[in-house]
């Protein structure tokens, strides 16, 4: 009895132990984390260096290293070419829309008006859409012949009729026409990236104390100066994460895309995500898609680097 | 240096009237408090001013000007906020120099002022530091030196030694007042610590509920309150309140003493006072018993000096007295002083 107390007693003492040491529980805390990482993420990366310097297809998957030659291959290719600078295009140009745009939003959610919760609700709505659904949406409102906007454009006199703003022709042809493809993607991820974005302005926006503007006001600044010198130097930390992550969310997108354009026409809305799809998938030819998705790992590394910067730097002030 | 008047003025924030039908009238140079408890409307009734808060009803008048709607730029006032409002991503040298370069004065001209101003509150040294690198007094000189540096017409401050700990508010009051009477800027300063109030105003201006119920010379608010309210809410501990019939008898704590101890100061009005508590307070002794009157109200505390070495103790009952000038009288319905004593 009195042993069986005893070893019970010990029992706890040992699960107190485990229990106590902060070094052995953190490392199995930590450890669903580090295999995940390991197995979906380490894995693919290191599979996908490998592919890139062989010369392995879908149709032969034996491994050959043959070194650096694929990447001479898709820079040497004028739609590889193309794609990297449709990347940067599009990544860039829809991210300033984002902020600039999330900004205007958040300024306006900031004030107390009715209906502010429908607002609110409805411009977090594409966010909790399938992004392929959406897009399918807006594919169909860009249609050749269809399309609402074309409607609209020719219902106000700017298209269609002789003499009009945009041309005598009944449609625009928003996805068959280089730079209206281009506008027209850009215009999807603008509406789909807006929501995130507006949050986060929002939450930037609400962090600055209502002294520090009051102050500035009494301070003899006006909208202007208090919108410049204040407002965005203290929020530009928590807009500069959304940017960035805005950017690597655009980077790394095929799906806009490829539901609206398949990177046509002629490849003019062609990026780096689609080309490689189209390479390494439907063209079959793993080791080259590999090397191309490869391509934006030094700009997207450098990126993630730049945020949990500037994470930090938001955490100080 | 200007004159501020408020006439008439009025917020309310939905139902609440956070400010009530408020007249008032600066005097040029002087330091005005605004004293009440939190929420009488104190705040606000400054914000009103610093144009921050714009008044539902009423006007405000800076230098015989109606400035009701324009906005806070236009009417030359600063303001410390409570938190100071230091903008945490300039340095202390562009937060004091912001409200000159939103006048558009020259860079030359910016940094000869900056440097009187910084010189001012001794503040040179902390000119490349962030806010967040400096202590609570620092912050509140610079905020302080900012508010300076534009040389106003008016200097409104908000509870702006609140922040500090109790060794630093002290010598911050002495500087504060020290500095105000040098420059001569009409400043109205906002408070809920009578201690304060006290200290520093020229004149005090007593809010409750979003009404003025006196004003006056901290010598008036304090001998001669208006009401029951300003009598209770001035001084520690409060006036002494006897309720007989209709006419509430006060009295200040230290004017109540032994009897033995009342020579020489005329006619006295002599309580039975049964001690039921004693704090010994180093300087003073608080002597807290119920006076004979058969009343609703004869609580009474008896502030004894220490130099009085008298023995009292808890459980006893003593003969106390007032000064007979020293007695005042209130209304005990509408709790306004009257000149009446009880019947």
């Amino acid at each position: 009895m009195s042993a069986a107390g005893k070893a019970e007693g010990m029992g706890r003492d040992e699960q107190a132990g485990i229990r106590d040491n902060s070094g052995q529980l953190a490392l199995l805390m930590i450890a669903p984390a580090i295999l995940y990482i390991a197995a979906l993420i380490g894995f693919s990366f290191v599979l996908a260096i490998l592919y890139s310097v062989s010369d392995i297809t879908t149709g032969d998957p034996t491994l050959r290293i043959i070194g650096f030659q694929n990447f001479a291959a898709i820079l040497d290719n004028s739609v590889f070419r193309l794609a990297l600078k449709n990347t940067f295009f599009f990544a860039f140009t829809s991210q300033i829309l984002v902020i600039l745009l999330s900004r205007i939003v958040a300024t306006a959610l900031m004030k107390e008006f009715r209906g502010k919760w429908l607002a609110r609700f409805l411009i977090m709505l594409p966010w909790t859409a399938p992004i392929s659904l959406g897009t399918i949406g807006w594919l169909w409102m860009f249609d050749s012949i269809f399309s609402p906007f074309d409607w609209i454009l020719r219902y106000f006199g700017l298209l269609g009729s002789p003499g009009a703003l945009l041309g005598p022709m009944q449609n625009l042809y928003w996805l068959g026409v280089p730079g209206l493809a281009m506008a027209s993607v850009i215009i999807v991820h603008v509406w789909r990236l807006l929501p995130l974005a507006t949050v986060i302005q929002l939450a930037g926006l609400g962090s600055i104390p209502k002294d520090l503007l009051e102050a500035a006001e009494v301070d003899g600044a006006s909208p202007w100066r208090r919108t410049l010198e204040i407002t965005i130097p203290l929020t530009l930390p928590i807009v500069s994460i959304a940017f960035l992550f805005g950017l690597v969310f655009t980077f790394t997108d095929m799906t806009v895309v490829y539901v609206m354009t398949r990177g046509g026409p002629i490849h003019t809305t062609q990026v780096l995500s689609t080309w490689t799809f189209f390479k390494g998938i439907e063209g079959g030819d793993l080791a080259q898609g590999a090397a191309i998705s490869l391509f934006l790992f030094p700009v997207l590394a450098g990126i993630a680097i730049l945020m949990l910067r500037m994470v930090r730097k938001s955490e100080v002030v | 240096m200007a004159r501020v008047e408020v006439r008439g003025i009025s917020k309310l924030f939905g139902e609440v009237r956070a400010v009530d039908n408020v007249d008032l009238e600066t005097v040029e140079g002087e330091f005005l408090v605004l004293l009440g408890p939190s929420g009488c409307g104190k705040t606000t009734l400054l914000r009103m001013i610093a144009g921050i808060e714009e008044p539902t009803a009423g006007d405000i008048l800076i230098e015989e000007q109606v400035v009701t709607n324009l906005p806070p730029r236009t009417r030359n006032i600063a303001m410390v906020f409570q938190s100071y409002a230091l903008y945490p991503h300039m340095t202390v040298y562009r937060n004091i120099a912001f409200p000159l370069r939103t006048r558009g004065v020259d860079k030359a001209t910016i940094k000869e002022k900056v440097e009187w101003a910084a010189g001012m509150f001794g503040i040179e040294r902390l000119l490349d530091r962030k806010p967040r690198q400096l202590s609570g007094g620092e912050r509140q000189r610079v905020a302080l030196a900012r508010a300076m540096v534009r040389e106003p017409s008016v200097f409104l401050l908000d509870e702006p030694l609140s922040n500090l700990d109790a060794i630093l508010r002290a010598s911050a009051r002495e500087e504060l007042r020290q500095f105000q009477k040098r420059v001569g800027v009409t400043t109205i300063y906002v408070t809920h610590d009578q201690v304060e109030a006290m200290g520093l105003g020229d004149r005090i201006v007593v809010m409750r509920k979003g009404k003025i119920r006196q004003v006056g010379t901290p010598m008036e608010i304090y001998h001669w309150p208006a009401d029951t309210f300003v009598a209770t809410f001035v001084g520690s501990p409060p006036m002494n309140l006897l309720g007989v019939g209709d006419i509430l008898t006060g009295f200040r704590p230290e004017t109540f003493l032994p009897a033995e101890l009342m020579t020489g100061v005329g006619d006295v009005v002599t309580y039975p006072f049964e001690v039921t508590w004693t704090e010994y307070l180093g300087a003073e002794r608080l002597v807290y018993g119920n006076v004979g009157e058969t009343s609703h109200a004869r609580h009474v505390v008896s502030r004894l000096p220490g130099s009085v070495t008298l023995a009292i103790d808890t459980g006893k009952t003593y003969s106390f007295a007032v000064p007979r000038r020293d007695l005042r009288f209130f209304d005990r319905e509408s709790g306004l002083r009257t000149d009446r004593g009880p019947a």
